[in-house]
């Protein structure tokens, strides 16, 4: 029950199946990576539990502590508990990052309650210290001109702030340079918990180094083909995914 | 209960009845009321045929059934006093409400002692006529709305006159706030401010209704002189009730090194026509025109620029921006004007329609006439949807749909409400804005 729990799921985009009966159990208090060749499903997994309408569910079901949030609507699933870190975080020209945080924030409260100002901006900035960004971001537009990194960094930024019980981080390390590559796993086990399960998904074993994950899943052609401890990443990093797809092709299973 | 003689009604008979009423009018201004009304009850009204009222709802604009507006009572005039107070930081303000004012605070013994002037027109007319003979409806309609401008020279009899002498520089913004109470009431307000060379003020004009539910007609007319080398920042709120129909023209006029900014925002009216002219008349000036608008329901907001360049080397920059819900309309129409002599003019026109809606029309009208030759001048209209790419990212926040869309607007307007630099007054836009978007 207190698992991100996905069963079985297709999803499809313009008539092209790109999950195909794709399942994974990501139990609170674990961190799982899933890695996997360009184009596989990965952002398109993160995008169909997020709730993206282009992203057509054909089947399977996904649920949070139980609760189904395939039905639900984008806002309610995150207000429900689930955070994507975007792979290309998005600009919003004219809303600032704290005005945008606390918006989110408010959506949280019950009806017509705000959150207190002054502790908003205390625990803000405190936040904003832990991972290495500047105090006048708050008063610039959302990812606005950012660089790569920082972009980033400003994703961890608001999972940080919304405190969720999922979180799903696409490609979070990629662009990052290795000082910022360790803030941000900083930031990322700080928010290890037993209330929380993290997904990470990258290319990289190097960032398995600072989040070491308790299992890594490698996605292929829209479903898991293989799982594994951290070892695995290792292996992958090594040996590249053709050895995998050679087992594949030649029946083997996992 | 008011009973509401027929001759109180904007028809033929009711102007004799008006002047009856209003024995304080100085002669000059009762003559130059005669000649207006006359020229209303000859001029055409607005057709569609007309390229001055081009896509305009022609229909909505008929004002038989208004009439000239009963005192607001007391009671009343408490609270609408007490409503203006959210702008606290001020060198001044009026209030007025069915055109009578309803409260001053002055501007402080020392301006006064400058020479700067902050008078209702009711009373300037009179102690000050020496100014408002010269100065008072002195500019002509140049976007197609002489008709209701003769009817406001004909009917106004109050308003704001605001006069900065030489060199007078004043901080603080100077308000006035214009109430319209009860049904059917038509009110006429006026703004006319002369900043003499170097001066420098920000003025603010509040247009507001004391319903939200009572058809009332608001006729306005403001202008702006501003010698060589003043500066005048000048904020006109358009906040009428939403079964309203106003007109406003304003119209700026820059001499030479003078510098105006202009910010409007257009929320109320069931119909609004807004009208801007501004007049680069000396070299080196510059204007910088800022508009707003939200547009919901089934409103009508219809505004007409007018750039005339007639010296050298001055600037001009317009950006008006719309957004647009359900089924309502905007049309910005915009013409920039370089005459031969004004060489070295830069002059821009940008209109951005935000369209929350698929039923919501946003019609764009830019134009240029350029007579001298060596210029740099542009315009753009572009009209477009919400980012489909940004609104996911706010919904996957947990923010609601409407507060999404919300903060896109505001995102929207920022570009224009970032460059105001009084913090108040920007923060005064805004709540205007976000009680819009409020459910109701
Ligand atoms: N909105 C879309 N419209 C059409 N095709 C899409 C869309 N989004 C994804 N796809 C396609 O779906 C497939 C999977 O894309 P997805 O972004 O999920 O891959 P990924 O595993 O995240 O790849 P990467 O490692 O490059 O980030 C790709 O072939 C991609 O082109
Ligand atoms: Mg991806």
């Amino acid at each position: 029950m207190n698992a991100l729990e996905v069963n079985q799921l297709s999803v499809s985009i313009d008539g092209k199946r790109i999950l195909n009966e794709f399942s994974l159990s990501l139990p609170k208090g674990e961190v799982h990576a899933i890695m996997g060749p360009n184009g596989t499903g990965k952002s398109t997994l993160a995008k169909a539990l997020a709730g993206h309408e282009s992203y057509m569910v054909e089947s399977g079901t996904a649920t949070m502590d139980g609760k189904n949030i395939l039905d639900l609507e984008v806002d309610e699933i995150s207000r429900e508990g689930l955070f994507l870190a975007f792979q290309y975080p998005i600009e919003i020209p004219g809303v600032t990052i704290a005005n945008f945080i606390r918006a989110a924030l408010n959506a949280r409260q019950p009806e017509g309650e705000d959150i207190d100002a002054v502790a908003y901006y205390k625990e803000l900035y405190a936040q904003m210290e832990r991972l290495g960004i500047d105090k006048k971001f708050t008063s610039r537009s959302v990812n606005e001109g950012f660089s790569g990194g920082e972009k980033k960094r400003c994703e961890i930024l608001q999972m940080a702030m919304l405190k969720p019980a999922y979180c799903i981080l696409d490609e979070t390390d990629s662009g990052l340079d290795i000082d910022a590559l360790k803030i941000v796993a900083d930031g990322v086990n700080h928010m290890r918990s037993e209330d929380r399960g993290i997904l990470v998904i990258t290319h990289y074993q190097r960032l398995l180094n600072y989040i070491v994950p308790d299992r890594v899943h490698i996605l292929w052609d829209g479903r898991i083909v293989k799982s594994g401890d951290k070892s695995l990443a290792l292996e992958v990093e090594e040996r590249g995914y053709d050895w995998i797809k050679e087992r594949l092709t030649a029946g083997v299973e996992s | 209960m008011t009973v509401n003689k027929k001759s109180e009604f904007l028809s033929e008979a009711m102007f004799d009845h008006f002047l009856e009423r209003h024995t304080e009018l100085p002669k000059w201004l009762v003559r130059q009321k005669k000649k207006s009304w006359a020229e209303y009850l000859d001029l055409p009204a607005p057709t569609r045929k007309m390229e001055s009222w081009r896509f305009a709802n022609v229909r909505d604009l008929g004002v038989d059934g208004f009439r000239l507006a009963d005192p607001v009572r007391e009671l009343d005039a408490n609270s609408l006093i007490e409503q203006t107070k959210s702008i606290q930081q001020t060198a001044g303000k009026l209030v007025f409400g069915n055109d009578d004012i309803l409260a001053e605070e002055p501007i402080s013994a020392e301006l006064r002692s400058k020479g700067v002037l902050f008078e209702p027109l009711q009373r300037a007319f009179t102690d000050h006529s020496e100014i408002l003979e010269e100065f008072f409806m002195a500019q002509e309609s140049a976007l197609g709305s002489e008709k209701f401008t003769a009817l406001h020279t004909a009917l106004n009899r109050n308003g704001t006159l605001l006069f900065i002498p030489k060199n007078v520089e004043i901080e603080l913004p100077i308000i006035s706030h214009y109430w319209a109470q009860g049904q059917q009431t038509a009110v006429f307000p006026h703004t006319l401010v002369i900043a003499r060379d170097n001066s420098k003020v920000t003025f603010v004009d509040v247009y507001r209704s004391a319903e939200v539910d009572a058809a009332q007609l608001a006729c306005g007319v403001s202008t702006v002189y501003a010698d060589p080398g003043a500066k005048v920042e000048y904020h006109y709120i358009q906040n009428w009730n939403e079964d309203s129909l106003s007109f406003n023209r304003l119209t700026t006029i820059a001499q030479r090194d003078a510098n105006i900014r202009a910010y409007g925002l257009n929320l109320g009216s069931k119909h609004a026509r807004s009208e801007g002219h501004t007049v680069l008349d000396g070299p080196g000036s510059k204007a910088e025109l800022y508009s707003l608008a939200v547009a919901h329901a089934n409103q009508e907001i219809d505004q007409r620029t007018l750039q005339s360049h007639n010296a050298p080397n001055a600037r001009s920059d317009l950006l008006f921006k719309n957004a647009l819900q359900n089924e309502s309309k905007t049309i910005f129409s915009g013409l920039i004007k370089v005459a031969e002599e004004a060489q070295l003019t830069d002059a821009y026109q940008t209109n951005r329609n935000l369209l929350l809606s698929p039923t919501a029309e946003a019609n764009s009208l830019p134009g240029l006439e350029i007579l001298a030759n060596d210029v740099r001048c542009s315009h753009g209209a572009t009209t477009g949807q919400i980012d489909e790419n940004e609104l996911f990212y706010l919904l996957s926040r947990g923010i609601s749909k409407p507060t999404a869309e919300t903060l896109l607007v505001f995102g929207f307007f920022e570009e224009v409400l970032g460059k105001m630099s009084n913090d108040e007054l920007a923060e005064f836009h805004r709540e205007r804005v976000h009680r819009k978007f409020e459910p109701a």
